[in-house]
């Protein structure tokens, strides 16, 4: 390839910040060749029409918390950064709803609304993520129970397509059915459709006050009779959360309660609950985080030591779960017992067979009224187990991604089916 | 005068599906010629009732197999003409698919046929304390199922969102008449929640599952009188600023309240500029509490007069003025046009002036009915068809305050949806490019454009075939031979 009409001279060329990439660069192992720093939509646009003109593989990056999730591209070339993505578009406070670039770290955007009475009721289980990353992992968090998740908080995107192609859907109005919902599309796509450039989120208020009853030490199954009566409970709590470190360790239940009248209503659950439950002003330090044992922060060495699992059931299914499986293996388990969303991390000593058996069996036990997807694992594991399990409509998803990116471009490999 | 291929498509419907779901007889058509938004009409040329996805699914592959497009439908409530037939293709109609399938209360869920009506679901579960969120007007009768299509709202969606929010799962079936299951559990794209509000171009769905909701323990409703429409919004935003989140805001102007008046005598307080419907629900210590700060800031903005619903009877009566708004302004207009445009909150002062200025502009009264918590506007424009020229301009004032909800950042549809009596909208809200990119989705699910076409869209395009090489699944992967995907 000659240098002066190659792509990364045209990369150069399409007047968007460029760099060559660097070992630290890897996409779950895969080294990209260039690293593109957009600062705008339009700059997006351009590093995705020489990638087209090129046929280079993108793979996008926020933060890089997830990044390691799903399976290694099967190639890379181009890694766009959003970091300089990172402006606040708008914030009507008057109309609950902001708009924001890509790159914008969640935690940054928490403070900002903040400082206007506002949140965007998301609670992402890892720190330091931006709202792209967030909106691209699809990732809830304890609160998902009474707020929905970013699917449904979302009310606009702004998309660049492998072609170039600028789209939006959506708007800043919390209520519109116009058109097809593409931010429903992209929420969750790892990367697979297209870059999101900027989203537009519906607000709440801040809580006007907080409270969490905190129910340390009982046994599961203590725990799984008492929860059903508090989800609900006309008290309407927030969150249920589930902490179990180990199967014969320590377990704790929370249940957070938000808005008008939060004390007495903590109570309402507290007497729910019985036994040693306590009310705190607070949810406890494991609260929202993933569970532990198992999950290395990223950039580790093969970007993620232990092996994360998600299961998606529905609340009558847990008790066989934790009865079954989950009391067979020395998995941590931390997650929603109101939404049936469970974070399961095995230690990063585990064999990796005896990893798979274990995900096999999961998947055995829930049949067709769950769903447990691989998040991260070691190469040796991934190796062995489909990551994603059972995905209806997959042949609908092959139909989309065929449209959206014909090349297979964007993160090609890295999602269900091998999308 | 009959169509060949819709003959020879009847015959082998009438093999396929039950005795009596297949109408071909001309006067039995015409019922189905419209939905709500009756002044678009198109004669159906069949019309098919199945009984089960089964059923359904087979009718579309032989639609498939004649090249023949179809519509479904569902109660004919919609306002968009969603459901308006093709005269040269099917009405599959849903009404006879109407079982509650499942109700699980410990995972709070329903499933239920599409052609269930919303308010039957409630009232399956109500006495358990459960109730099914989403509640468009036409309740009473519309179907699940055409919720599903519109992603229906309703005037509680400030608080809990649309149908899209309470939805877990749908079986459908795709244009290609294959029978696909969407949960919301699955991983993957989010194909549920982009196939509910697709208005029908992108399947039917056949059987769905709901989420069911925790009756609140306490329900408020207050209504205030206001001497003005500006005095009403204020009360608004500052409702919203106090960091309350009503269960619905609803606000009704002067020639609104006079309509209702006039059609189910609401008696709200007389003198009225404008109507504040302010609804509470939750625990009740946080109602209480809410309510209090409610009550106080409506007496700062200047209401005149507070009513507060003390049973259900009475929360009854506030209500119903609102809920028949539509239909009351037929006793003080011959005719009128129910519009559906948002805007941003902040923006509806400006936007109502707007409103005023068009009607002195074009001699059109205009009834002003909203959703005040959400910026989801219903304003009715009032024309007489008996009077030349006023339908006309009725159209172009009611096209106008669209206009107006574009340039304030807005959306030409909160509730209604597009259907065909808003696709040539489109254009001004979406980019070209915008419009290809959500056809885009549309060609994967129905490339022949044979599901509800001449929907949505403003020009029908062609799909064609996917461009470029296509590098496909994994040969490994497609075998079988390996699983690492």
């Amino acid at each position: 390839m000659n240098a002066a009409t190659g792509p990364g001279a045209a990369l150069a060329a399409a007047g968007v910040t460029i760099r060559p990439a660097g070992p630290d660069d890897a996409v779950a192992g895969v080294a990209p060749r260039w690293v593109a720093l957009p600062e705008t939509t339009r700059e997006i646009a351009a590093v995705m029409r020489v990638s087209a003109a090129h046929d280079l593989a993108v793979v996008v990056a926020g933060a890089g918390t997830t990044l390691h999730w799903g399976r290694p591209p099967e190639r890379c070339d181009v890694l766009i950064d959003t970091c300089c993505l990172n402006e606040i578009l708008e914030h009507e406070a008057g109309d609950l709803v902001v708009r924001v670039q890509a790159g914008v770290p969640v935690e940054t955007l928490t403070e900002a609304l903040a400082a206007k009475g506002q949140e965007l009721a998301l609670d992402p289980p890892l720190a330091g993520g931006t709202v792209g990353g967030l909106l691209a992992a699809g990732l809830a968090g304890p609160r998902a129970f009474r707020y929905g998740t970013a699917r449904d908080l979302l009310i606009g995107i702004t998309v660049v397509l492998a072609d170039g192609t600028i789209a939006k859907a959506g708007g800043k109005v919390v209520k519109n059915v116009a058109g097809y919902d593409l931010g429903k599309l992209f929420t969750g796509s790892y990367g697979t459709l297209g870059v999101i450039a900027d989203a537009t989120f519906r607000l709440h208020p801040l809580p006007a006050a907080r409270a969490c009853v905190v129910w340390s030490g009982p046994t599961l199954d203590e725990i799984l009779a008492a929860v059903p009566a508090v989800t609900a409970s006309q008290a309407e709590p927030s969150a249920v959360e589930l902490d179990r470190p180990a199967p014969d360790g320590p377990r704790a239940v929370a249940v957070l309660v938000e808005g008008a009248a939060a004390a007495e209503r903590a109570r309402a659950v507290r007497d729910l609950l019985g036994g040693e439950a306590r009310i705190a002003d607070e949810p406890p330090r494991w609260w929202g985080r993933l569970p532990e044992p198992g999950f290395v922060e990223p950039g580790g060495p093969s970007g993620g030591g232990g092996v994360l699992l998600e299961i998606r059931t529905v609340p009558s299914r847990l008790p066989g779960l934790f009865a079954g499986a989950l009391a067979r293996t020395d998995a941590a388990v931390r997650g929603s017992l109101a939404s049936a969303v469970l974070r399961v991390a095995l230690p990063a000593e585990t064999d990796p067979a005896a990893a798979a058996a274990f995900v096999s069996a999961l998947r055995a036990e829930l049949a067709d009224e769950g769903r447990v997807v691989v998040l991260s694992a070691p190469e040796p594991v991934a190796r062995r187990v489909d990551l994603w399990g059972h995905v209806g409509g997959l042949a609908l998803m092959r139909r989309i991604k065929d449209r959206f990116d014909p090349d297979r471009r964007m993160s090609p490999g890295r999602f269900v089916g091998g999308i | 005068m009959s169509d060949p291929v819709l003959d020879r498509l009847a015959v082998r419907f009438e093999e396929l599906l039950p005795a009596g779901a297949v109408i071909t007889d001309p006067v039995r058509l015409r019922t189905y010629e419209c939905d709500g938004l009756t002044h678009h009409r198109a004669m159906p040329g069949i019309v098919v009732l199945p009984e089960t996805a089964e059923q359904v699914a087979a009718a579309v592959r032989l639609c498939g197999e004649y090249g023949v497009p179809f519509v479904a439908r569902g109660s004919g409530t919609g306002l968009s003409g969603g459901a308006l037939p093709r005269t040269d293709g099917v009405l599959i109609v849903t009404s006879r698919m109407r079982r509650i399938l499942e109700i699980d209360l410990p995972n709070r869920r329903a499933v239920v046929e599409p052609g269930v009506t919303n308010l039957a679901i409630t009232e399956a579960v109500r006495e358990q304390g459960y109730y099914y969120a989403p509640d468009p007007s036409s309740q009473q009768v519309c179907s699940i199922g055409g919720n599903v299509a519109e992603n229906a709202g309703g005037a509680h969606c400030l608080k809990y969102g649309f149908t899209v929010n309470h939805i877990l799962g749908l079986e459908i079936v795709t244009p290609d008449g294959e029978i696909v299951e969407l949960s919301a559990l699955d991983p993957g794209y989010d194909l549920l929640g982009a196939f509910v509000g697709s208005e029908g171009t992108l399947g039917i769905a056949t059987k769905i599952t709901v989420r069911l909701s925790r009756t609140p323990e306490a329900v408020t409703t207050l209504l205030a009188a206001f001497g003005s429409i500006e005095g009403g919004g204020e009360a608004v935003s500052a409702i919203i600023a106090a960091g309350i989140v009503p269960a619905a805001i609803e606000m009704m102007d002067a020639l609104a309240v006079e309509a209702a008046e006039a059609a189910v005598g609401c008696a709200y307080p007389e003198g009225a500029g404008a109507v504040l419907i302010v609804e509470l629900d939750g625990p009740r210590a946080e109602v209480e509490h809410q309510f209090a700060a409610v009550e106080r800031i409506c007496r700062e903005t200047g209401a005149f007069e507070i009513r507060v619903a003390a049973s259900a009877e009475e929360r009854a009566a506030i209500w119903k003025g609102r809920k028949s708004a539509f239909a009351a302004v037929g006793r003080i207009s011959p005719a009128y046009i129910v519009q559906d445009g948002v805007v941003p909150r902040t923006a509806l002062p400006e936007v109502l002036a707007g409103i005023d200025r068009l009607q002195e502009e074009y001699g059109i009264r205009v009834a002003n009915v909203f959703h005040a918590g959400d910026g989801n506007l219903h304003p009715l424009v009032l024309f007489d068809d008996a009077a030349p020229g006023e339908g006309e301009r009725a159209a172009t004032v009611s096209g106008r305050i669209l206009d107006l909800c574009i340039e304030h950042g807005g959306s030409i549809t909160g509730e209604h949806g597009v259907g065909v009596d808003k696709s040539r909208y489109m254009p001004k809200m979406f980019t070209e490019e915008d419009l290809d990119t959500m056809q885009l989705v549309r060609c994967a699910f129905d490339p022949r454009s044979l599901s509800n076409p001449g929907k949505v869209f403003p020009t029908p395009r062609l799909c064609g075939e996917v461009p470029g090489v296509r590098k496909g699944v994994h040969p490994l992967v497609e075998s079988g031979r390996a699983e690492q995907f």
